[in-house]
């Protein structure tokens, strides 16, 4: 302890360039841990990591015939490439991937819109509305996320069979529209607090109702918070399997690409020809936005945006 | 109107999803319009106004059927007659639901310690290197795609072709798995990985474990960038090495974000459906809870026992929820 307030206490040295102190991090891996050992594990880590969907993705561009007689890696020697694959998964009138591309889109959309724009309200009540109970209230809800949505899908199901709405996109948007629902309130809830209650007030004094104070204050300010969770929203839905299959399983008109490349896993398990394109069919949406928003994603994961 | 619950051409479905928006939106409009127009609302319309939707939402998609749920877990099979306790015995003493959750708490305990290790020692090897952010990427990017997608990624991997009884060796069907590859190149036998148990349940949480690695990379990164450089430097004016500087320093530092990564990861593996699903369907002695629960639920039509798995679920679930907000609030206090 005595060593951290002296060299806290030490005369200030001009700040070293961010260059100069990577060099100075790496000197001392040299001298300690030896940074050859410390890259090659880490070169190590990142390329089993990589390995698996390199294969496939290199895998999904050969033809079926050289898929069936030899692994992805004698690609390298043999560069035999074609597109075959993905036309085949997107137009083939037995796989018709681009019909369920359309229903993951449509699917996605309102299932992100619709829970943010709610829990977006309803945090706003939370944060600046004082009324009898709000703590009581804000608890519950923050606990209702320990439910399962496994606990939830029985009874939804007989809901909606009843009625008679069973296998449509109204279900799904609704269901995953719910389920977001008690992170999103309060993750936004939290957001909301760290606007400086001044603004809030000015804006009152201004005489400002609580409508116009949500929209024109606090909304401009919450941008990045939104679009992290956006992204999360987005991730899940599109990536979602378990709902899907059971409010849109059957239905051809209805099920997102999880449900088909899924299906097709099970029905068609050695058609890597197949499984290959339509696994990227299905990834290559969600891969460009987690790139391009990497940023916002990251934040929203650090916020404690995490679902299961 | 009937495209409004049948839509089935590509223009009909976007037509009826941007419907459901207008409407949800026209319905939302026309509430928050009420209120601002009231002067002086009392506040219960202002609180109804901004939270009711969401209160009969939760109430009636998270509440209500959790407390169905809890109620069918006391009847039989068609959800008719009382059974009592029934349905919890034969989850917790057939032999193969055993096996279940025997899976389950493999999967629980294992996942998430083998992932935070693994996220943990990736985030130190890159801390400050030049290639920093490419590298983390690069260990993030499968919480990207669906657990679907990586189903199918890593049965790519475990590919096995059948090996020809007495066939020479340079003779046998090419193994197109690259594990499979593997195990030729070091002269052993191809294997099928998903299944001969009790492994295949370890090559099955592999899958989890590469997708949430990146997980516990990011939170741990951020957690060690957190510590201040003093302390470090202190450290290391006392003479302390590498592996010194991670087990007195770094590990220390980050320990509140370890519990929080740790109990997080080891809620979604509670979870975990898609993967088992995809790549073995739960046979050869994998199930896990999540997909057993569908399973009987939904393809043997045993409402009863599915509730009970699903209620089960649900309390394995709560103790590590409620710890993990224990430790939340803990450091947030600490800051």
């Amino acid at each position: 302890m005595s060593t951290i307030t002296e060299s806290a206490a030490s005369p200030a040295t001009p700040e070293p360039s961010n260059f100069e102190k990577l060099d100075m991090r790496a000197d001392k891996a040299r001298v300690t841990l030896g940074s050859r050992v410390a890259s090659v594990v880490a070169i190590v880590i990142a390329v089993l990591w990589t390995i698996p969907t390199l294969g496939l993705f290199i895998t999904s561009f050969r033809p079926e015939a050289d898929i069936k007689k030899s692994g992805w890696w004698t690609w390298f020697t043999n560069f035999n490439t074609t597109i075959d694959n993905y036309v085949e998964v997107l137009t083939g009138s037995r796989f018709e991937l681009s019909t369920f591309f359309v229903n993951s889109i449509v699917i996605t959309l309102p299932a992100v819109i619709i829970p943010i724009t709610l829990a977006l309200l309803a945090a706003y009540a939370f944060a600046w509305i004082d009324f009898k109970g709000r703590n009581i209230l804000f608890v519950a809800v923050f606990a209702l996320q320990v439910v399962p949505i496994q606990v939830t899908l029985i009874p939804l199901l007989t809901q909606y069979v009843k009625w008679g709405l069973a296998g449509s996109f109204w279900t799904v948007w609704l269901s995953h529209s719910i389920f977001a629902l008690p992170l999103a309130i309060f993750l936004l809830h939290n957001f909301m607090k760290e606007i400086p209650r001044e603004l809030v007030e000015a804006a009152r004094v201004d005489g400002a109702g609580h409508v116009k104070i949500f929209f024109q204050v606090l909304m401009p300010l919450l941008v990045p918070a939104i679009a992290s969770f956006a992204i999360f929203q987005f991730l899940w839905v599109w990536n979602d399997l378990l709902v899907a299959l059971t409010f849109a399983g059957g239905d051809q008109n209805v099920a997102p690409l999880t449900v088909r490349v899924a299906e097709l896993a099970g029905t068609r398990g050695q058609a890597w020809y197949l499984l290959s394109a339509g696994a990227f069919v299905s990834m290559v949406v969600p891969v460009i936005v987690f790139l391009a928003l990497q940023r916002y994603f990251v934040r929203g994961l650090l916020a404690g945006s995490v679902k299961g | 109107m009937e495209w409004l619950k049948q839509a089935d051409t590509t223009g009909e479905k976007f037509l009826l999803m941007f419907v459901a928006i207008a409407l949800f939106v026209l319905v939302m409009g026309v509430i928050l319009f009420v209120v601002d127009r009231i002067s002086r609302p009392p506040k219960w319309v202002l609180v109804l106004g901004f939270m009711g939707p969401a209160l009969i939402g939760l109430a009636f998609g998270l509440v209500y059927p959790a407390l169905t749920t809890v109620k069918a877990s006391f009847y039989d099979a068609n959800g008719e007659t009382f059974v009592g306790a029934d349905n919890y015995v034969t989850a917790f003493t057939e032999d193969s639901f055993q096996q279940v959750l025997g899976n389950t708490l493999a999967w629980t305990l294992l996942v998430p310690i083998l992932s935070t290790v693994i996220g943990l020692v990736y985030a130190v090897l890159v801390d400050r290197t030049r290639v920093e952010k490419f590298a983390k990427t690069l260990m993030f990017m499968p919480m990207a795609i669906s657990m679907v997608g990586a189903s199918i990624i890593w049965k790519f991997m475990y590919e096995y072709k059948a090996v020809i009884e007495g066939l020479a060796p340079e003779r046998q069907p090419a193994q197109i798995g690259l594990l499979n590859q593997v195990l030729i190149w070091l002269g052993l036998e191809p294997q099928q990985f998903l299944l001969n148990g009790p492994w295949n349940n370890l090559f099955l949480m592999i899958v989890m474990i590469w997708i949430q690695s990146g997980f516990a990379m990011t939170i741990l990164s951020a957690a060690i960038k957190a510590i201040p450089d003093d302390t470090m430097e202190a450290a290391r004016l006392d003479g302390a090495g590498g592996m010194r500087l991670f087990t007195s320093i770094t590990i220390p530092s980050v320990r509140p974000a370890l519990v929080v990564v740790l109990t997080t990861i080891a809620m979604s593996t509670l979870k975990v459906f898609d993967i088992v699903r995809t790549m073995t369907g739960g046979n050869f002695g994998t199930g896990v809870i999540a997909n057993e629960f569908y399973t009987q639920s939904f393809k043997q039509a045993n409402y009863g026992l599915g509730s009970a798995l699903a209620v089960i679920l649900f309390i394995f679930v709560v103790p590590l929820i409620v710890y993990n907000v224990f430790q939340m609030r803990k450091s947030e206090e600490m800051r």
